[in-house]
């Protein structure tokens, strides 16, 4: 062996050791928070915190069907118990008010400080008048029977004003004692993970947690709970099943196509020597690929592994002309073993390249790692089999011969040429599908890339409804450096809020200041009580001529005199109670050390009109405060990442274009190359428009990798026109095995339940394979040889 | 015409010896009868009905009573309404578990498993009103006195969840409607509801 092949494989082999140890240290995921936006403005990066992990992210709402109503009661209490006690929930919910001692204890005992109506006038003799006045009517009904032992201390009714503000009516059925959904047939029940929904390890236990406290509480209840199941549903179980989903169908997808690549180049070559030096580009250029996306970003995305099954397609080709240029001479082989087929090759990688930097500098990080691996990859294997299997393959290599095939193939490929008036017939006809079609052919909404199917979509929805969860649409966020200012500001904001609550403008909201009130207003609070004498007399005053003496609330004047006193509410109060969290949700302080407190809007029949709540933040007047509407914002958000795939795909197509132009340095050979491939993608896109499908990022990606990968056949069918007949034959059998293993592979991804997986494999399996047909058919008469490509 | 008289005298004195016979008989059949089971089974064949109530509370802790009044409506076995319409509006609708309480522009759906004092007295009532004898006995002890053109029954806790709340119920009618019922609570509170044209 001579030292220049060493020399390479030592180098090509110490490449792929220092890959595989950048490879053992990176981090995996399979989240779709990768295809999240990377917020630009301040209400975008609320947003994608707040689906990262907000409050709402760590939603999980449960719904348990089958057995009989009784029975899915039981379980419903004995999962809510189970999971109360859990570390991994830090909120639960059933319908049922057992078990929220401690919560009301605390609003009990602070319940001066949170009242909205404590204020001067409620401690005046005509306030107390009115306010016990009404306490004594409430007895007279059968619900006083549960108020009347709190009379004494809470004469005033400041709990039924807290309850009223923290669990407002309207909400869920109640039967045998625990929520269910609208027709009886689910109980029905809100968690909170302590986790937010992109830490899916954390949620994937939660849920797990769940399944096990139901498959308990069923077993011991024993032949009753027969047919009894629970469903889940949220943002973190969506996260958990994806990952799932994307996991399994990676493994799947990887190895089916990997299976069928084998498969057909055994079939080819019928040896496994050449079958291993052909995969061995490949590999190499994955390996270096995925090195590559964890260097840049520090982590890498399962689709992203999903789609190594992407550079079998393009990098296989590489070994492919290798083998059909080593038949040709095997003394000229080291070193030398792509020279006449390189600059084809060169070439074809340029433009690939730059098909592939579209989706580079996407600002979606799925899309961006997607294009550094495939760059990356396609480098390395280029290199590789330029480089390093000359340097491996063993002198005596036998290579089966695949010009039979090929002239076959060629013979097909005369007789195809009239076929371009009709892939020209079939361009015009997508046109005309494309211009008359009706719905819109693109698809801006994010939930487009959602891999959560219809009916797991569905059943979110309806348990969502059941339990009139807030959707959360609309949230005003508020911003301060402080903790208590951010509080203040919420209260500022609701305050003009109250209005358009009484108007009926809006159902209502939910505040943190509603739970913690600021310092402020907590003292305002305090300064309305009066003192013990003062208090004495307005409460003999106030109650005279009603059925109530002053001597039985000396409850009263004590927790009054207490309330004073007392050191304000805070934060850690909450801690250990389902309160905790909502409070979390709510307010929070983000890495930049600033406190948001976010105030959700509860809509009128789920609607909020935009108008009225822009006109009171603008009367409400602080500083930087600002209405969300969630669903918008993430859609303007989608939409731009859309405009920015058309964009930098339109300029890839440009790029490749000019490539090409300055490479063959003839207009015509660049139409000639050009033409099919636009042609290709006409009819995928009409073949989209048809089935009904509309296109969305992943589509457009689909398309780039049509116009890189066809190029490259277009450029070695253009190449056919120069060289002599018997290699045009394995050039075109060579072609043909490349574009079989390429639509292969991507036809297998288009089978994915995956919406992106799903895309991208179906465009580039159809537009690859009719790139190369039309490329074909628009191919030029082969000339004698000798004229230089 | 006497030959002709005499038989058909006899017939009648045997009749009326017969009617006799059974006259005597039938309130003693009665009286065996008249029993929890017999009053229960009575109530049971109630049909849906609506009625007026007025009520009388002595709260301990207050120095008057307070009064209200409204409708009443059943519809067996275990939906109760009770709309009151003085001194405010409130309606209260015990179906099944759930308790539906309307009071000030406001819905609030409860849960009676939640709520076991409220439980406790909608079930004594309702369950009396459905002739559910099963349900009232898992509360109370039965006792019933008096005869079916004017009876009481008498509910006295059995079970510690009644007991912390009632020292007993009194439920008066006549056939089978409802006139009154008296409800002693623990602590010294009581109330009368006085219910008019009870039935349908």
């Amino acid at each position: 062996m001579s030292r220049g092949r060493i020399a390479r494989i030592v180098l090509w082999l110490a490449g792929i050791g220092a890959c595989l140890a950048v490879i053992a240290q990176a981090r995996f995921v399979a989240d779709l928070s990768s295809f999240l936006p990377e917020a630009p403005t301040e209400r975008q990066r609320l947003l994608v915190d707040q689906l990262k992990s907000g409050a709402l992210s760590r939603m999980v709402l449960m719904g348990i069907e089958g057995a009989t109503p009784e029975a899915r009661a039981g379980l419903s209490r004995s999962v809510a118990g189970a999971l109360r006690a859990d570390p991994a929930f830090a909120g639960v919910a059933n319908g049922s008010t057992a078990g929220l001692e401690r919560e009301r204890d605390l609003l009990l005992a602070n319940r001066y400080a949170l009242s909205p109506a404590v204020d001067p006038h409620r401690f005046s003799v005509a306030g107390l008048r009115e306010s016990v006045g009404e306490t004594i009517a409430l007895l007279a009904s059968p619900l006083g029977l549960a108020m009347g032992a709190l009379v004494p201390r809470d004469p005033t009714g400041e709990m039924g004003v807290l309850l009223d503000r923290l669990a407002p009516s309207g909400g869920p059925l109640v039967r045998d004692g625990v929520w269910v959904s609208a027709d009886g047939r689910r109980a029905l029940l809100v968690t909170r993970t302590r986790t937010g929904a992109a830490d899916i390890d954390g949620q994937a236990r939660a849920m797990s947690t769940a399944q096990s406290a139901f498959a308990a509480a069923a077993s011991r209840m024993g032949g009753e709970a027969t047919g009894a199941r629970l469903v889940m549903t949220g943002p973190g179980v969506f996260s958990v099943r994806a990952r799932t989903m994307i996991e399994s169908e990676v493994t799947k997808l990887s190895a089916a196509a990997t299976a069928v690549v084998v498969v057909v180049l055994l079939w080819a070559y019928r040896s496994f020597v050449v079958l291993g030096l052909g995969l061995l580009p490949v590999l190499s250029g994955a390996i270096a690929g995925i090195a590559a996306v964890a260097l840049g970003h520090g982590v890498v995305h399962g689709i992203t592994l999903g789609f190594g099954t992407t550079l079998i397609g393009e990098a296989v080709d590489y070994s492919i002309y290798f083998f059909v240029q080593s038949r040709r001479g095997a003394a000229a082989r080291d070193a030398r073993g792509l020279d006449a087929f390189w600059p084809t090759i060169r070439l074809g990688l340029a433009t690939s390249i730059a098909g592939f930097s579209a989706m580079l500098l996407s600002s979606l990080p799925g899309l961006s790692q997607f294009g550094l691996y495939s760059i990356t990859g396609l480098v390395v294997a280029a290199l590789v089999t330029r480089h390093v299997l000359p340097a491996l393959a063993p002198t005596s290599l036998q290579v089966r011969d695949l010009s039979g095939i090929g002239r076959r193939l060629l013979a097909a490929m005369e007789a195809a040429r009239p076929l371009r008036f009709a892939v020209l017939a079939a361009a015009a006809a997508s046109i005309a599908v494309l211009a008359t079609r009706t719905v819109p052919l693109w698809d801006r909404d994010l939930a487009s890339l959602n891999p959560i199917g219809e009916a797991d979509r569905a059943l979110d929805a309806e348990l969502r409804a059941g339990l009139a969860a807030p959707d959360a649409r609309y949230l005003i966020a508020a911003f301060s450096p402080t903790q208590d200012g951010a509080l203040a500001a919420a209260e500022a904001v609701g305050r003009h809020l109250d209005p358009l609550v009484r108007e009926g403008t809006i159902a209502g909201y939910d505040s943190p200041a509603g739970l913690l009130p600021s310092l402020a207003t907590q003292s305002a609070r305090r300064a309305s009580l009066p003192d013990e004498a003062t208090l004495r007399a307005r409460l003999a005053e106030a109650l005279a001529g009603l059925p109530l003496r002053p001597g039985k609330l000396e409850p009263f004047i004590a927790d009054v005199q207490a309330a004073r006193l007392a050191a304000p509410l805070g934060r850690d109060a909450f801690r250990g109670t389902t309160l905790d969290l909502a409070l979390d949700g709510m307010l929070y302080r983000d890495e930049a050390g600033q406190w948001t407190a976010l105030v959700g809007l509860r809509g009128l029949g789920g609607v909020v009109e935009r108008a009225p709540i822009d006109a009171a933040l603008a009367r409400a007047a602080v500083p930087g405060a600002m209405l969300i509407d969630v669903k918008a914002e993430a859609d303007s958000l989608y939409a731009g990442y859309f405009e920015q795939a058309v964009r930098l795909g339109s300029l890839g197509a440009a790029v490749v274009c000019l490539l090409l132009a300055l490479a063959l340095r003839s207009v015509r050979r660049t139409a000639r190359i050009v033409m099919p491939l636009a042609a290709a993608l006409l009819v995928v896109v009409a073949f989209h428009a048809l089935a009904g499908n509309r296109l969305t990022v992943p589509h457009l990606v689909g398309l780039t990798l049509v116009v890189a990968i066809g190029s490259n056949y277009a450029l070695f069918v253009d190449g056919m026109a120069e060289r002599p007949a018997e290699d045009n034959a394995t050039t075109l059998a060579s072609l043909a095995l490349a574009n079989f293993t390429t639509v292969a592979s991507f036809g297998l991804l288009g089978t994915s339940s995956i919406p992106i997986v799903d895309a991208i494999g179906s465009t580039v399996a159809a537009g690859a394979l009719l790139a190369l047909v039309f490329c074909a058919a628009f191919a030029g008469r082969a000339k004698p040889a000798g004229v230089p490509a | 015409m006497i030959s002709g008289h005499r038989p058909r005298r006899a017939e009648s004195r045997l009749a009326r010896l017969a009617a006799a016979i059974v006259a005597a008989c039938l309130p003693a059949l009665a009286w065996g009868a008249w029993d929890v089971g017999a009053l229960m089974s009575l109530l049971a064949k109630n049909p849906p009905g609506n009625a007026t109530y007025n009520e009388i509370k002595h709260l301990a802790l207050l120095d008057a009573p307070v009064e209200s009044s409204g409708e009443l409506r059943f519809v067996p076995p275990r939906y109760l309404e009770r709309r009151t319409t003085a001194p405010g509006r409130e309606v209260l609708i015990a179906d099944g578990d759930s308790l539906v309480l309307e009071r000030g522009g406001r819905r609030m759906t409860l849960s009676m498993r939640d709520q076991p004092e409220i439980a406790v007295l909608v079930e004594s009532i309702r369950a009396t009103l459905a002739g559910d004898r099963g349900t009232l006995e898992t509360l109370h002890a039965l006792s019933v006195a008096g005869g079916i053109e004017g009876w009481t029954l008498t509910l006295l806790p059995r079970v510690p969840a009644a007991a912390r709340l009632v020292t007993r119920i009194d439920v008066s009618g006549k056939q089978a409607r409802i006139h009154r019922i008296e409800i002693q609570m623990v602590g010294g509170d009581r109330s009368l509801m006085l219910i008019r044209k009870a039935g349908p």
